[in-house]
């Protein structure tokens, strides 16, 4: 161990405090800690970001496949016509302006042991700390049929760019009177409200231009969130529009023939106008591939800190993660990102990390107008992330016009500031 | 490093160690992080939301007090404040009352 004391009494003066648990990290003179981070979406964005406020002496390099990011939150809008896909795109200047080092390029490996990642374009990067917020995947053989060939015709849009575009173009081109199928996937997966919000946005759609058409929503499960709400939402704005099936009603779709345009169940098949199936899902390739993920297909982690379970200095974030009763929603992944950010600069700088504080909220629009909610604040208990009794929990069922008018505002607000939280 | 100066830096460590024990619990920062994605970076809010940054740490304090004990009623900060201990409130306040406009 190469403990220069010169060096060890520095971290001390920066510090508040020296962890209880082991000796900071100490670099050798004139070298900064290297922290590389993979994905630079809700969870990346925002712990490379924070790393960086945490202290400015840390080496952030984020490295994203993408030019841009698309965002989920507010894609569904997209597909309704209310706004532009440009409108959820986001580059990465403002991150640069804070000191990440951004690179566009695909992690195709990462070394554990030799504390390194490797990219498709051959580049190699090694790192002290390693954030890995990958996203997630669509599970093989989740749906029968549903390769990359079929995503281009029955478009899952659950990566928003493209996809998003894709599904919106295919409602466009549909005739008045058609049939939108939406095939929402078993537990866990990412965003839980997202296909119901996303039925409400098609049915606001086709009220509007294409009133004789339908929504089918094909649930593999049998109960779903916000179900109320959304429920009394579709009733009050599209009544007899929106049809729910759950799983114990054939719901679950189990394959689709991409070229024939048919939906299976285990009883049935369907051959909708539009067809948006959202697969089953586990956490990212490079996850899997990595070994970060155990049999459940998602990542397991030290959840005060995020830190792998299975790989030591490599924090898995966002909805790749098993994040105790976190939902994995965009707002998870950016409070899970300072999280892992405010562990990584303890280490770093030898402070004692804070006592971890985590935060949900997610908004819902039933129409551009009319939101609904659903809050959480969690807190660590017995090492699991649990929520604080007696808080959070969704909009009220019975609220005002103006409540639901403010909160559709707020959702908007959301949107601009966590924005802002992450790439401004 | 000689075995002294280990041995030094673990007395000091531990020193520091029992100050973190006083200064434990809530931390006004990172409590005020998790607030950034709603109210926006730095608590500047760009929507609906109101900015927080700068207020008065008693202004902020009595507005969390407020929603938690549903005095004051909103839309969704009731939920969110009963989450809060009043300690952590008080710290999250501070926080985002020592940040500069």
């Amino acid at each position: 161990m190469s403990i220069n004391r010169r060096e060890f009494v520095k971290a001390l003066g920066t510090a508040t405090a020296v962890s209880a648990v082991g000796f900071p990290f100490i670099v050798q003179a004139g070298t900064k800690a290297k922290v590389v981070v993979i994905g630079a979406g809700y969870g990346g964005g925002t712990a490379a970001k924070y790393l960086r406020k945490y202290s400015p002496d840390i080496d952030v390099t984020l490295i994203e496949k993408d030019k841009h990011f698309y965002s989920c939150p507010f894609s569904n809008e997209v597909i309704s016509g209310e706004r532009s896909l440009d409108s959820i795109r986001f580059g990465f200047d403002g991150l640069a302006g804070h000191g990440v080092k951004v690179v566009t390029d695909m992690v195709t490996d990462i070394d554990a042991a030799k504390k390194t990642v490797k990219t498709q374009g051959g580049k190699s990067f090694k790192y002290d700390y390693l954030v890995v917020s990958p996203g997630v995947s669509f599970k093989p053989g989740g749906i029968e049929g549903y390769d990359e060939a079929a995503m281009e015709k029955m478009p899952h849009a659950w990566k928003a760019g493209p996809q998003t575009a894709l599904l919106r173009k295919q409602l466009e081109s549909m005739k008045d009177g058609g049939v939108v199928m939406i095939a929402a996937p078993p537990n866990p997966f990412r965003c839980p409200p997202g296909p119901y919000e996303r039925a409400a946005q098609v049915a606001h759609y086709l009220s509007h231009h294409k009133p004789k058409s339908k929504v089918i929503i094909m649930d593999a499960k049998d109960k779903f969130s916000k179900q109320g709400l959304f429920t009394a939402g579709y009733n009050k704005f599209y009544k007899g529009m929106i049809e729910w099936r759950s799983a114990a009603n054939d719901g679950r779709v189990l394959g689709v023939d991409a070229k024939t345009g048919t939906v299976m169940t285990e009883f049935d098949e369907h051959t909708p106008d539009v067809a948006n199936i959202i697969p089953p899902q586990r956490a990212a390739a490079i996850a899997v591939n990595a070994g970060l993920t155990n049999d459940s297909g998602w990542c397991p982690v030290d959840q005060r800190t995020f830190e792998s379970t299975q790989h030591k200095d490599v924090y898995v974030i966002g909805d790749a993660s098993i994040a105790g009763k976190m939902p994995k929603s965009g707002y998870s992944a950016n409070s899970q990102g300072k999280v892992a950010a405010a562990a990584i600069a303890a280490q770093v700088t030898g402070v004692k990390m804070p006592e971890p504080s985590y935060v949900n909220t997610c908004y819902s629009l039933i129409t551009p107008d009319y939101g609904i909610s659903v809050a959480m604040v969690y807190r660590l208990q017995n090492g699991q992330i649990v929520g604080v009794k007696g808080a959070g929990g969704l909009s009220p069922m019975k609220a005002s016009e103006d409540t639901r008018e403010a909160e559709a505002l707020y959702a908007r607000s959301w949107f601009y500031n966590i924005i802002a939280d992450i790439y401004g | 490093m000689s075995i002294l100066n280990v041995k030094s830096a673990l007395l000091l460590a531990g020193l520091m160690a029992s100050q973190v024990a006083l200064a434990g619990g809530a931390s006004g920062e990172a409590i005020g992080f998790t607030c950034n994605g709603c109210h926006g970076y730095d608590g500047m809010s760009k929507g609906a939301a109101p900015s927080i940054k700068g207020l008065p740490a008693t202004y902020l304090e009595n507005a969390m007090r407020d929603f938690k004990s549903d005095k004051r009623p909103a839309t969704i900060m009731n939920r969110i404040a009963k989450g809060y201990t009043d300690e952590e409130i008080t710290a999250m306040s501070e926080y985002y009352a020592s940040l500069k406009n």
